[in-house]
């Protein structure tokens, strides 16, 4: 049965899609990141302006009243929603992925360094993580946010000082056994220094578990990074982002404009989606033994 | 047991004190709190006579140490806009955030339970699938865009439940989906891969040795046990859910410790959010605390290894 399968088709076989290739992941993160890079080429609007001659709260354009004009509609101040969401996305993704990489860092580093030179070191970064772990994200977000002002680059660097504490956790439990191993000790006897054994020795050997952490983080900073703009302490109007577009949709909710609510929430809900099942996907190539189950 | 028990309470203290620590040098480092409690243009005077009231015009040591004191004494200091301690408002909003809170819980055990059970039973079944997906979904759709979206359907649409405001059962239900949908999620994988665990056992391989029906094997013996990993997380996400359901609480305009918090923001009341977000870790620290020690007093072998 497989041998006819796999003379019948060949390329298939190869690829193994869905296996080798994350196709429902790629289908939403590579237009996604299209849309987000090319925002200024594709958006039909300017994203901060009224449309000339439209009217407020235009409904999109299969609906009654609609106009293909505004393709997904008008808000409150007969801007464009399409032309929003798609500089939405930029915020998304920019935020997303630095914020990610922020977070990764701080969390890498300060895993390697509490697991490698254990001691007081160890029991300091170790204290100073389960004090953060003890703030549900959301409200030590929110409190930075408010105390050091929102724009985006602030809530870049607030999203990684909240959520680098399950790196530094997981990543300390690995060098942990990892600075038992016969190369780290070899190293260690031939003179390396602290720093060029954690450079040279440890990190490459974290870095998977780093890039899985960092693929399922991506997910959960984008939907923090709209929470504190729903909130109105994320990125500052007129700047167009999902979680504000939320927030100006919502008093026009009660009398059924849905796409001013609709429309950013599926933005946020594929690309989340699509972080995490791409998440699942590399931990499962990266980590052999899950693989073979 | 002892010794175990000091350990544990010295580690939450520490997390405290640098908690407490954290909380107070990014209220004064991050910019003039001055600034954030006088109105827009204020002269330099009214900021100076302002700083004085607070006390902040103190060196830091004296700033914490009075900070310390209002959190040992349990008063988390005195809300700007309200003029009344901030565990006063704390504790008035909680029996709010509670009521949201139990009946999040209850609807996350409705969908995490039954499905991680049938996940777990059936594996990779359709019904594995089922669960993975709404798994998946909990952790995709944010919850407080699916509590728009059901105004929009339950309220807007079909006129079939009040938008916001406290009340009866018909007032709960929306946002105690919106706060649950998350934790439903997080209870769901936990009981899928603690049933897993337990029916791997020796002790079901015995059960349904013995003859049992396939259903008491397991709702009596692999479901008993696999449910104490399962009550712990409930337990936590409680007191998380209490603290932490601020948009769910803005959009349904629930009287609750979120929404306290969110007014704390927009009055620039920032003894009041400071003290929220204190009381916050404070309650999430005890209760880590209790869940470690009720685990080692349950199981010997936490004691030893930790």
């Amino acid at each position: 049965m497989s041998i006819t399968l796999q003379s019948a088709y060949p390329l298939l076989n190869r690829l193994r899609l869905g296996r080798d290739l994350p196709v429902l992941p790629l289908a939403i993160l590579v237009p996604f990141v299209l849309i987000a890079t090319s925002a200024n080429v594709i958006a039909p609007y300017d994203p901060t302006e009224p449309i000339p001659g439209a009217k407020i709260f235009e409904p999109p354009f299969w609906s009654v009243g609609g106009s293909t004009r505004a393709l997904l509609g008008t808000d409150y101040q007969a801007r464009d929603v399409l032309s929003r969401l798609i500089f939405g996305a930029r915020v998304s993704l920019i935020v997303g992925v630095m914020g990610t990489m922020v977070a990764g860092s701080i969390g890498t580093l300060l895993g390697m360094l509490s697991g490698y030179l254990g001691g007081w070191v160890d029991q300091l970064i170790m204290r100073i993580t389960d004090a953060w772990l003890a703030l549900p994200a959301i409200v030590f977000a929110i409190f930075l946010a408010t105390m050091v002002g929102p724009n985006m680059w602030n809530i870049i660097i607030i999203l990684g000082c909240v959520y680098w504490t399950r790196y530094a956790r997981v990543i300390r439990g690995e060098v942990l056994s990892l600075r038992e191993r016969e190369f780290v000790k070899l190293a260690e006897i031939a003179g390396a220094s602290s720093t060029r054994v954690i450079l040279r020795h440890i990190l490459p050997n974290v870095m998977n578990s780093t890039m899985v952490l960092a693929s399922l983080t991506i997910g959960v900073v984008i939907i923090a990074e709209a929470s504190l703009s729903f909130l109105g302490v994320g990125v500052p109007p007129p700047q167009p982002a999902w979680g504000s577009m939320l927030a100006d949709g919502r008093s026009m909710l009660m009398v059924g404009d849905w796409w001013l609510t609709i429309f950013p929430g599926l933005g946020i809900l594929l690309v989340v989606l699509a972080t995490q099942l791409f998440g699942d996907w590399l931990r499962i190539r990266l980590d052999p033994q899950q693989r073979n189950l | 047991m002892g010794q175990f028990i000091v350990r544990r309470t010295l580690y939450a203290i520490a997390t405290l004190f640098i908690l407490s620590l954290t909380i107070f040098l990014v209220v004064r480092l991050t910019g003039d709190p001055v600034t954030l409690l006088a109105e827009p243009g204020a002269q330099e005077e009214d900021l100076a006579v302002i700083r004085k009231d607070w006390g902040l015009d103190r060196p830091l040591p004296v700033q914490y140490a009075a900070f310390v004191k209002n959190v040992l004494t349990g008063e988390l200091g005195q809300s700007f806009n309200y003029e009344m301690p901030v565990s006063t408002l704390y504790f008035q909003r909680l029996p709010n955030s509670l009521e949201l809170a139990l009946a999040a819980t209850l609807i996350s055990f409705l969908i995490g339970i039954p499905t991680g059970i049938i996940s777990a039973v059936r594996v990779n079944s359709v019904w594995d699938h089922v669960g993975k997906t709404v798994a998946l979904l909990g952790l995709s759709v944010p919850g407080f865009w699916l509590g728009l979206v059901m105004i929009l359907i339950f309220s807007v649409w079909l006129g079939w439940l009040p938008t916001s405001g406290q009340g009866g059962w018909r007032n709960l239900i929306m946002p105690a989906v919106a706060l649950g949908w998350y934790f439903a999620a997080s209870l769901l994988r936990l009981t899928r891969s603690s049933m897993l665990e337990v029916l791997r056992s020796e002790y079901i391989k015995l059960a349904r040795l013995k003859g049992l029906p396939a259903f008491a094997v397991i709702a009596v013996h692999a479901f008993k046990n696999a449910l104490i990993p399962v009550l712990t997380l409930a337990g936590i996400n409680l007191v998380i859910m209490l603290n932490a359901a601020v948009i769910i609480e803005v959009i349904f305009a629930w009287p609750g410790i979120g929404r306290l918090l969110y007014e704390g923001i927009f009055q620039r009341d920032f003894p009041l959010v400071q003290g929220i977000v204190m009381e916050a870790g404070v309650m999430i620290v005890v209760i880590n605390l209790l869940v470690d020690i009720l685990y080692a007093y349950i199981d010997p072998r936490i004691r030893l290894t930790r």
